[in-house]
């Protein structure tokens, strides 16, 4: 077969978070095997954390937290729709991944004792913990990938995944994004960490990469596990930030918020109880911001000059650094004044949220031999420590997969259909600019997908969408960049429908702003106490269906429930 | 269909005096998450060849003369 590109046993697909985690340890499970990296980018330099971290946001520390308190901080923190055996697996090996890190090199803070240090941020436990040198994340991982032999392929794009005759997974077909070639990949199992879908809304500044997320993280691994027929949950639990406005970047309350800062309205007065991002809070945030008292800021100014100073060290070297620029330019100095944010563009994103494909407490989807990790795998508020635990068993498992199963066969039709598919935009001359379509297209998710949700405009976007898909045939690409992003075109095009089709398929509200529905205002726990999933049927069309919610394995008392219903700071009755 | 060319102000902006492109580095056009940056053929120099940028910095950062500079772009600027 002229395509074929290499035999692996195990591909991971995405080099950012999860995926070199999941390579690391399919390679320590079994030295023997195969197993290759895949990055659109350079792994040195790829994903969420390029630049680094500042901090683990669900540190599950004894001492400080235990597995059971963080799966009912995160049941009701996800208003109760979390298969809680996912978010145990998670908190019961979260320690020993970050004393494996801590043996890596990572550095996190610790007390006069060498302890942990870790700080409350969420609303009932205390999970954060700082890492102020967290800009060396990825020198820190790239040296394990090299100690493991893990094979590095950068610069590809995985555009589908193949399957066997039995629908079992058979390997992946690639773009090559510097040459613009096509080519396959064969695999006996897969595990897709190519993170969020970062590129769907639009950012109000209009600028089409001024995302949240890494703006290459455009939806590929959600489109790759539906078209493979796996299945998604929660698509409708959009991932919605508190960000600050137009950088559209973290400000960022988890780091500030243990030195006193907080989030504010317009007169410098506190109105939520807790900066831990949730729907309801980002619900409280939108009632403030479009109220009387809006905008809404981070306020920093009445804090010491030394503590300002070390703020100023973590968020200007971490994750977003640019962001001490953006403030320079707008001569705003955190001593002085408050940081304007806004409400940022939506995303799907179980990282953060807990729109993703369905993943067990193994990492594995249900298409066999198809596992995933890292912000597109569903496991509710999961963050960078969750992309490493999950990324963790997926290596492990896809591992297992690939010492039981024999290569399967290739499918000559699908690799034919894909190639058509992938090269087209290279024969159409003077057709439709990627960027332009993906600009129209971002712009309809906007206008008719943000929340507050409203049936008709979801039904108006699902129509512009269908047009937009048949726009995607007349794209032109000048030149293999221009294709990388024609594709990704397609990626969120596929998002957007299932964004909106997922949201209309949930006839109530939950997660605070993230699922707020005019017409159906109030949750609906005799209907919807249930998750909401999504894939693509036998006859090729999106279908939406109820999966019932496990039974708890840590039951909830009823002040527990309500707890993150609860954010808004009540004020005291003034002595009369 | 008919096409024109828009002019933009894209954020990076490289040194030439300082880039050694010329001598055969490539990091920055290897850091770049989202593969703008390029080698000026007649220049030998680096360029942004796309205005895609997420200001993330790996190019300023791994750059080993210091020749670029990342603003953040106009439009949120």
């Amino acid at each position: 077969m002229s395509d074929l590109i290499a035999e692996v046993d195990v591909l991971v697909i995405g080099g950012g978070t999860a995926g070199p985690m999941a390579a690391v340890k399919a390679k320590e499970k079994n030295p023997a095997l195969k197993v290759m990296l895949l990055e659109k980018a350079n792994v040195k330099r790829s994903g969420a954390i390029s630049m680094g971290m500042d901090g683990l946001n669900n540190a599950v520390i004894p001492g400080h937290a235990t597995p059971e308190q963080y799966v009912k901080e995160i049941t009701v923190a996800n208003d109760g729709i979390v298969n809680q055996k996912t978010v145990m697996a998670y908190a019961q090996e979260s320690f020993n991944m970050i004393n494996q890190l801590d043996r890596w090199g990572v550095k996190f803070e610790k007390d006069e004792t060498g302890d942990y240090a870790v700080k409350k941020v969420h609303h009932i436990g205390t999970y954060v913990l700082p890492m102020p040198e967290g800009h060396h994340m990825k020198k820190v991982l790239y040296r394990q990938l090299k100690k493991a032999r893990v094979e590095i392929t950068n610069r590809y794009m995985a555009t589908r995944l193949l399957l066997d005759a039995n629908g079992a997974i058979a390997g992946a077909m690639v773009l090559d994004t510097r040459e613009g070639s096509f080519g396959v990949i064969r695999a006996k199992s897969v595990i897709l960490c190519t993170g969020a879908a970062g590129r769907l809304g639009l950012p109000s500044s209009g600028y089409l990469f001024g995302t949240y997320e890494n703006p290459t993280n455009a939806g590929d691994g959600y489109a790759l596990a539906y078209h493979a027929g796996a299945e998604l949950s929660g698509i409708e639990c959009y991932q919605i930030n508190p960000l600050i406005k137009d950088y559209n970047g973290p400000s960022c309350a988890y780091v500030t918020g243990p030195f006193g800062g907080y989030t504010a309205n317009s007169k410098g007065e506190r109105f939520i109880e807790c900066d831990y991002w949730s729907g309801q809070m980002m619900m409280e945030f939108y009632k403030e911001l479009e109220g009387g008292n809006g905008p809404v800021f981070l306020k920093m100014d009445h804090l010491a000059e030394e503590t300002i100073g070390t703020i100023e060290h973590i968020l200007h070297s971490n994750e977003r650094p640019s962001r001490g620029r953006f403030h320079e330019g707008r001569k705003l100095d955190y001593r002085q004044g408050m940081v304007e944010m806004h409400i940022s563009e939506i995303g799907l994103c179980s990282g953060h949220s807990a729109s993703g494909v369905w993943v067990d407490e193994h990492a594995a989807t249900t298409v066999p031999g198809l596992y995933a990790a890292g912000d597109l795998a569903c496991v509710p508020h999961n963050y960078m420590l969750g992309a490493f635990v999950y990324g963790q068993f997926a290596g492990q498992s896809a591992a297992e997969y690939a010492m039981s199963h024999e290569l399967p066969a290739v499918d000559a039709a699908q690799v034919e259909a894909e190639r058509t598919r992938v090269l087209a935009p290279l024969s159409v001359v003077d057709g439709l600019p990627p960027a332009q379509v993906e600009y129209k297209l971002r712009r309809f998710v906007n206008d008719y997908l943000q929340p507050p949700k409203v049936t008709k405009k979801m039904e108006i976007g699902l129509d512009r969408f269908a047009e937009i898909g048949a726009d995607l045939a007349s794209m032109s690409a000048a030149n293999p960049h221009e294709l990388m992003r024609a594709m990704e075109v397609h990626f969120i095009r596929d998002c957007a429908e299932m964004a909106a089709r997922a949201s209309l398929y949930r006839t109530e509200s939950r997660w605070g702003l993230y699922h707020y529905r005019v017409e159906h205002p109030e949750k609906d726990d005799a209907d919807w106490f249930c998750h909401a999933q999504l894939k693509k049927n036998e006859a090729g069309e999106m279908t939406c269906f109820k999966r019932p919610i496990e039974p708890y394995i840590v039951e909830l008392d009823d002040e527990e429930k309500d707890a993150y219903n609860r954010l808004r700071v009540v004020k005291q009755a003034e002595a009369a | 269909m008919p096409m024109t060319m828009n002019r933009v102000s894209v954020p990076v902006t490289v040194n030439e005096e300082a880039c050694i492109a010329d001598k055969g580095c490539t990091v920055c056009v290897e850091s770049c998450p989202l593969d703008l940056l390029a080698i000026d053929l007649v220049k030998k120099k680096a360029f942004m060849q796309y205005d895609e940028c997420w200001y993330c910095l790996p190019c300023e950062k791994d750059c080993p003369t210091q020749a670029i500079r990342v603003d953040i772009p106009y439009l949120l600027r």
